[in-house]
């Protein structure tokens, strides 16, 4: 029979729409509104997983987010959760869930006789074994171990789902919507505040839902009612259900997740899985009510055996009768209402233990289901009352989570007997029973107050109202830690299978602190944090160590409250769309002609240009070095970081910054620069234009770009705010391209407008202007070249730089204009004896690379002192030089080491490294830069380039790094 | 009692009731050898290897709060020798071998897996920083593989190589590197030096350091004062805090490095595996967590706890290269103060004050240190002079130039 | 992490890029000692366990290198003014 512990009538479920769902393969039935663990229940299954470490049976010990115990595997394939709360599982149609920890079935588990192991298995036993012999942990012990733990199966794929990022603001924000919550929530709206209520439920109420409590005399749903009506009408009240706030950060920054479609089978079309918000708000107000505590007594993990507020819960709010006969077993008054709630709706009763009238509870007796358990009276009689349910009620935990994510500890009182908030960060305020004020009335009350205090120091005007009234409760609780007399397993940490012996064994072996218990043990440190066990851990070291709960102290809990979906934090930021992509202002026309890009930071650049469909790389940057070498070649350099300067000190600051002298620089010319940091290190390098007196175009390195340009504010605002300059990225507002080799001027000159004059007598090596191309198109022309060719760099507005590509390659057409990419491009550097990445890699000074000639003597720069400290002066620091192979055909690798022949390797050995490597089409041989110890001196020798990594060992002969055209006719011919 | 499968069935017969402490809670002596500030790895291992290799006895270690309650218990767990520059690799390559043994050394099981260490590169030219990392690495005999992007994804297919925005490439292996368990590492040098006579003692805060005449003399705490012929500083986050108190001032900023620990899981990653186009590294506990991190905070902290940007931007590079695990869950994030030298490496020298040592600067890095740090820093407080796998670590190489700056990033802290 | 900008008002941490101690006057190069003051100039730190007083920029906002009164700490934040007295002038 289905749903056979569905009671008849009540509960706040909907039974006109029946669900199908599935669990571990069996089908079931349930209604909207059930969770999994209801739905389950209200079918009369108990058992719903098995433990981490001894694999012993567990049920449902909770009604909410702190389950420790029913943890199962939702959905299947690439949407697989492991790990998910059963408590917390909205049941919707076709849901399917499976057990987890167990093999061959839930039923039948071969590891629970781990369980007769456990003398064995104590706290930290693995610290005192498995160490002989060494090399069988990783083989052996840990395989077996890691097999053995971890829960849940990881999903199987990529997920399908996607997730949003969004910031939220407000001037109050309420967590938690039961009572003090929707109070605090009514008292900021009604005051004019933009408020944001969340809860972590789909609906709101909080305990109201699941206690039959009375609130102006009326049930108290009926006020949930009407102020939900209210709070939703209200047009400065946002009210985000199915959402936790996660944690607390620095300056009123609110963690929090919305989960937007776990109530679904799949989400929406264009809706995300769930969203993440970073909330911003003036105030906050935690309402986020309390959580029971469990009770240390024998075999209490036994399924049926659960918390009475979790009894009431699947009674009153879901219809489903967790068992037909129970035990109710109390320190305060709470199990009271546990024992009328069952009673009202037909569950037998047979024993009130009363913990406060010296009854016991000793220990519970069964296996895969509660049967019986064993009570010892005040007299000392002991008895045993067989029962399918055990109802615990010990007391309470504020959820003061939140209140410790700035690092404030909890205090511990002694007249509740509970942990409240320490020291709260700044601009939160606690409510109700999270501040330890348990009874419905403070609630109501706390919610008030607190909703209005918030508002008014948001500045807004409270209104007054009354507090709804309450029906008085009386506070009476007696803990009880454990009951240390009973037989059986004691479990404190459910989930993590730590036992009151745990913690005994832990303060004997010396970890008396509490967190050198908690880690000794791993108390609290499963997926629940111990949120149904801490207090009693606490309680039972201060007793095995004579100190007070107080003395002892807590651990402090961590963000996030719950577990949060990692891809929820990640939003859209994930595959592809990890980081944004900048594309060139060729890349339509070069994808066009079948391009192959590659990364280069966020760029995507051209790295060569296939021929023919299949042309490799290396046949590809052959042609296209010769092509431009012999002929002419396009590249598009628009990545380059452009940033242009001006004001009357922009000589000065240029001087300051390089090492170079920019004062002198005529207009209309460029000239080379590099900078370092202060440190001494070289930052960055490139040329630099003076298009006026008071105006100066720098550029810098692809990678250089962003921290150039922060480096040169720097400078600015922090050292010489007194110079009189202003500059501005404009990388992307220019698209630039290089015209290299002897036909570049010729294909120039048919684009440039008729007036212009860039004959090598008028325009020569290193000149820069103003043009217009085109008719009438205004660009920037640069003679810079870093191929070694005749070369220019011609910048047109962005806007142009398709266009011009496009004709360039046109009239190019009749002088062999060819485009060549980043291959080719490199290749030509190396040639050049140009430094790039591989050399400027943050170790080298300019000494290192031989450019010592760039330093001016004549003044200060950025980092000069401190390039000159002593052991940067040290003759043997490897420098620049160029290396060629010596058979000519072996591949070079970067990377690779030097040592000399017939030297061993050894660090003291280590000559220095292959910076860059290529094959010269010019030269016809592999060739490199490096670095050099004595490279100098070395000149003409031959080293062996060894790599280790790719297993080569290649003879280089060490030259000069300029390879080609080493007295620069051709880039000014 | 030695610990054994063998101690450990006898005891579960008896009920655990024979264990003893594994450290003392010893009352200060009035003077003591050597005073090591700071309980954490470092300091625990220094004061076991001068028990053990110098045969000293007369040593306190003094701990504010609990051992191992700094960076020792809240790093992500990484050990691993695969460093590029001459001054670090002896020195780290030295710590592996230490780990390697330490189990038995110890009589603890640290659980040090070797279970490889997989750094991903996504360019040629990362490609060729790391093979230039990996045969400087072999010039001084340390393990590394560069492997090709099919290697990688037969050894963990589960990362993204099909759509990523930086495609992995392939990777530097260091199989001999791996994972150890934190918290048995601060437990386990405790337990070897307390029970060759060291005594440690908890809650005991280091006040001020007092300096007469350029040397030592002791140090005032919270419980009294308590003479030292030599000090040694090993207090990682709170090193500028201590070394104040004598007057020194140091080439050394503290930020915080948030770690995360995700819910347990079946095994899914068999290494550690780092994004090259990014910080982050993970890893997977034997209890089954994703044991994961990425950058600093980037700003100057002694607070142990970070911000939102942070955790989003490691959980971005998360799902960069590995989506897979997008609906597995965070279970904790938390902070840890790192003290972060002016080029990233460490410091373990003598200083101006005759009997004042210096131990410091381990960055992110001060985990798989433990050992080696220990044992070369035992080696200077014993000898009065430097080890050899340990002779760069200067206090004065940014006077002098001889700056061991592994990622050539100059003397800004938060971007090593 | 909320950070005031003198320009642009409060705003999300992740604007913002952090340097480092704010106040360290660059060294006078021509002195006799210049490379030992450009060493502690660019090494030696106070790094202050509680207020202190740090450069940021105003990354992706106004590009303002602003000084922030902070408490390392608590990370609470006292005061944000521009680094620049230019800025500053502009501002009164």
């Amino acid at each position: 029979m289905s749903q056979i512990n569905r009671l008849a009538e009540g509960g706040l479920i909907n039974r006109s729409k029946r669900l199908k769902f599935s669990f571990d393969g069996k089908e079931f039935e349930g209604f909207e509104g059930d969770t999994l663990a209801s739905a389950l229940i209200a079918n009369g299954v108990s058992l719903f997983g098995r433990s981490f470490k001894y694999h012993r049976p567990r049920g449902v010990l909770t009604a909410g987010s702190e389950e420790p115990n029913a943890l199962v595997e939702l959905r299947s394939g690439n949407r697989l959760e492991p790990n998910t709360r059963a408590t917390t599982i909205e049941l919707f149609d076709g849901l399917a869930a499976n057990s987890q920890n167990r093999w061959p079935s839930l039923d039948i588990d071969v590891l629970s006789i781990n369980s007769l192991m456990a003398p064995l298995l104590t706290a930290g036993f693995y610290y005192k074994t498995f160490m002989w012999p060494a090399s069988f942990w990783e083989k052996i012990y840990e395989p077996a171990i890691r097999r053995a733990a971890g829960l849940g199966k990881p999903p199987e794929g990529f997920d399908p789902d996607h997730y949003e990022k969004s910031f939220a603001h407000c001037d109050v924000l309420v967590i938690g919507a039961g009572p003090a919550g929707i109070s605090a929530a009514l008292a900021a709206g009604r005051a004019g505040a933009q408020v944001i209520l969340c809860d972590e439920g789909p609906r709101l109420g909080g305990r109201l839902l699941s206690d039959k409590e009375y609130i102006n005399d009326k049930p108290a749903l009926d006020w949930v009612r009407d102020s939900t009506l209210e709070l939703e009408n209200l047009a400065n009240i946002r009210i985000l259900r199915r959402t936790t706030v996660f944690g607390i950060y620095d300056h009123g920054v609110y963690g929090a997740i919305e989960r937007v479609s776990d109530h679904m089978a799949i989400p929406r079309e264009f809706s995300p899985r769930q969203r993440s918000y970073r909330i911003i708000t003036k105030r906050a107000i935690l309402c986020s009510g309390a959580i029971e505590r469990t009770m240390v007594f024998g075999d209490n993990d036994r399924p049926g055996i659960m918390l009475g507020s979790a009894v009431r819960t699947y009674v009153n709010q879901y219809a489903a009768i967790p068992g037909k006969r129970g035990v109710v077993v109390t320190s305060s008054n709470d199990g009271l209402s546990t024992v009328e709630t069952l009673k009202k709706n037909g569950v037998q009763v047979d024993a009130i233990v009363d913990t406060r009238n010296g009854d016991m509870i000793q220990h519970a007796l069964g296996g895969k289901r509660v049967q019986a358990v064993q009570i010892i009276d005040k007299n000392g009689k002991t008895r045993e009352v067989e029962c399918d349910l055990v109802s615990i009620s010990n007391g309470w935990n504020p959820s003061l989570h939140l209140t410790c994510h700035l690092g404030s500890r909890p205090v511990w009182d002694e007249n509740k007997n509970a942990f409240l908030p320490g020291k709260l960060p700044s601009g939160l305020a606690v409510a109700g029973a999270a501040q330890g004020r348990f009874s419905l009335q403070e609630a109501l009350y706390d919610g008030i107050r607190t909703g209005n205090e918030a508002a008014e120091l948001a500045g807004f005007d409270p209104k007054q109202f009354e507090t709804p009234s309450a029906e008085p409760e009386i506070f009476d609780h007696r803990p009880i830690w454990r009951i240390k007399a009973s037989k059986g397993k004691r479990f404190v940490d459910f989930q993590h299978d730590v036992t009151d012996l745990d913690i005994e064994l832990a303060n004997r072996e010396g970890f008396k602190s509490v967190e050198h218990m908690k880690r000794y043990t791993t108390l609290g440190m499963a997926t629940d944090q111990g949120k149904t066990a801490n207090v009693a851990g606490l309680a039972i070291l201060g007793e095995v160590s004579n100190r007070t709960i107080s003395e002892v102290g807590t651990t402090i809990f961590r963000p996030p409250y719950t577990p949060v979906t990692l891809g929820a934090l990640a939003g859209h930021h994930k595959h592809h769309e990890f980081r944004p992509t900048r594309l060139t202002p060729s890349h339509k026309w070069a994808s066009e002609r079948g391009a192959v890009f590659v990364e280069t930071g966020l760029w995507m650049r051209a790295q060569y240009f296939p021929k023919y469909s299949g042309e490799n790389w290396l046949d590809a940057m052959i042609r296209e070095v010769k092509g431009t070498r012999e002929a002419a070649g396009v590249c598009d350099v628009s990545t380059l970081g452009k940033i242009d300067i001006q004001g009357e000190d922009a000589a000065v600051f240029l001087d300051r910054i390089y090492t170079g002298t920019f004062s002198t620089l005529p207009i209309g010319r460029v000239r080379y620069g590099l900078m370092l940091r202060e440190d001494g290190f070289v930052f960055d390098d490139g040329t630099t234009a003076r298009l006026g007196e008071k105006h100066f175009l720098m550029t810098t390195t692809t990678a250089g770009a962003a921290k150039v340009m922060a480096h040169l504010e720097f400078c600015h605002q922090v050292l010489w705010p007194e110079l009189n300059i202003a500059f501005t990225s404009v990388t992307e507002q220019w698209a630039q391209y290089s015209i290299a080799g002897p036909n570049a001027r010729a294909v120039l000159e048919t684009l440039i407008d008729p007036n212009i004059d860039i004959s090598n007598d008028s325009f020569s090596y290193m000149a820069c202007k103003s043009i217009t191309i085109c008719g009438n198109i205004p660009a920037r022309l640069f003679r810079i070249s870093f191929s070694g060719e005749l070369a220019y760099e011609i910048g047109v507005p962005n806007r142009y730089g398709d266009a011009l590509i496009r004709a360039l390659m046109d009239v190019g057409k009749k002088y062999g204009l060819i485009p060549y990419g980043l291959e080719a491009l490199t290749t030509m550097r190396i040639e050049k004896g140009h430094v790039a990445g591989g050399e400027l890699n943050g170790q080298t000074t300019p000494r290192d690379l031989g450019l010592n000639k760039m330093v001016s003597q004549k003044k200060d720069c950025i980092g000069k002192h401190l390039s000159e400290r002593p052991a940067l002066l040290e003759k043997n620091r490897p420098i620049l030089v160029g290396l060629k192979s010596i058979s000519g055909k072996s591949n070079l690798s970067a990377g690779a080491h030097f040592l000399d022949i017939g030297s061993n390797p050894s660090l003291d050995n280590d000559l220095g490294h292959m910076t860059s490597t290529t094959y010269s089409p010019t030269l016809n041989c592999w060739i490199g830069l490096g670095l050099l110890k004595n490279g100098r001196e070395r000149l003409g020798g031959t080293i062996r380039a060894v790599d280790f990594m790719r297993k080569t060992d290649v003879l280089v002969e060490i030259c000069d790094p300029i390879f080609v055209d080493i007295n620069g006719e051709r880039l000014r011919g | 009692m030695k610990y054994s499968v063998f101690s450990l069935i006898h005891q579960a017969i008896r009920g655990q009731k024979d264990w003893t402490p594994a450290w003392r809670d010893p009352e200060p002596k009035d003077e003591y050898d050597i005073i090591l500030i700071g309980g954490g790895g470092h300091g625990l291992a220094t004061a076991y290897y001068l028990a053990k290799e110098h045969g000293l006895k007369n040593i306190a270690v003094l701990e504010k709060g609990y051992i191992g309650g700094g960076s020792v218990g809240r790093n992500t767990t990484i050990v691993r020798s695969n460093y590029q520059e001459p001054g670090n690799i002896p020195f780290y390559e030295l710590s592996l071998k230490l780990w390697e043994g330490l189990e038995q050394d110890l009589n603890y099981n640290v659980m040090m897996s070797q279970r490889g260490v997989l750094n991903l590169y996504h360019s040629d030219g990362q490609r060729d920083e790391y093979a230039r990392r990996g045969n400087a690495m072999a010039m001084h005999g340390v393990d590394g593989e560069l492997l090709n992007r099919d290697q990688v994804r037969e050894m963990v297919p589960f990362l993204d190589f099909e759509n990523g925005r930086f495609p992995i490439q392939g990777g530097l292996l260091q199989r001999r590197g791996g994972t150890a368990r934190h918290d048995a590492v601060a437990w386990g040098f405790a337990r070897g030096a307390d029970s060759r006579g060291v005594d440690i003692l908890q809650n005991t805060e280091a006040k001020q350091i007092r300096v007469e005449n350029g040397k030592v003399v002791g140090v005032e705490t919270n419980r009294g004062f308590i003479k030292a012929k030599k000090i040694g500083i090993v207090a990682a986050g709170n090193t500028t805090r201590v070394a104040e108190t004598a007057g020194l001032r140091l080439p050394i900023e503290s930020y915080v490095l948030q770690a995360f620990v995700s819910e347990a899981i079946k095994p899914l990653i068999p290494c550690v595996i780092t994004f090259g186009a990014g910080h982050f590294y993970i890893s997977q506990s034997d209890k089954g967590g994703l044991v994961f991190g990425a950058s600093l905070d980037y700003y100057t902290s002694y607070a142990a706890r970070g911000n939102l940007p942070a955790v989003e931007d490691t959980i971005e590079e998360a799902m960069a290269i590995m989506p897979g695990i997008s609906r597995v869950r965070l279970l904790r994030h938390w902070g840890g103060i790192m003290d972060m030298s002016m080029d990233g490496s460490p410091i373990i020298d003598k200083t101006t004050i005759e009997g004042l040592y210096l131990n410091c600067g381990w960055c992110y890095g001060g985990f798989k240190a433990t050992p080696g740090s220990g044992f070369c820093f035992a080696h200077l407080l014993a000898k009065d002079e430097l080890h050899p796998a340990a002779k760069a670590l200067r206090l004065n190489r940014f006077e002098t130039g001889h700056v061991i700056d592994e990622a050539g990033t100059g003397a800004q802290p938060n971007l090593h | 992490m909320r950070i005031p900008c003198p320009f642009c008002g409060e705003r999300d941490l992740q604007e913002y890029s952090f340097l480092g101690e704010a106040g360290l006057k660059r060294p006078d190069p021509e002195a006799s000692d210049a490379q030992k003051q450009f060493h502690d100039y660019v090494h030696i730190r106070k790094n202050t366990a509680g207020t202190t007083s740090e450069l940021w920029l105003h990354t992706y906002g106004c590009r303002s290198w602003i000084v922030v009164q902070r408490n390392t700490l608590t990370h609470e934040i006292f005061s944000s003014e521009f680094a620049s007295d230019t800025l500053k002038e502009l501002t009164k």
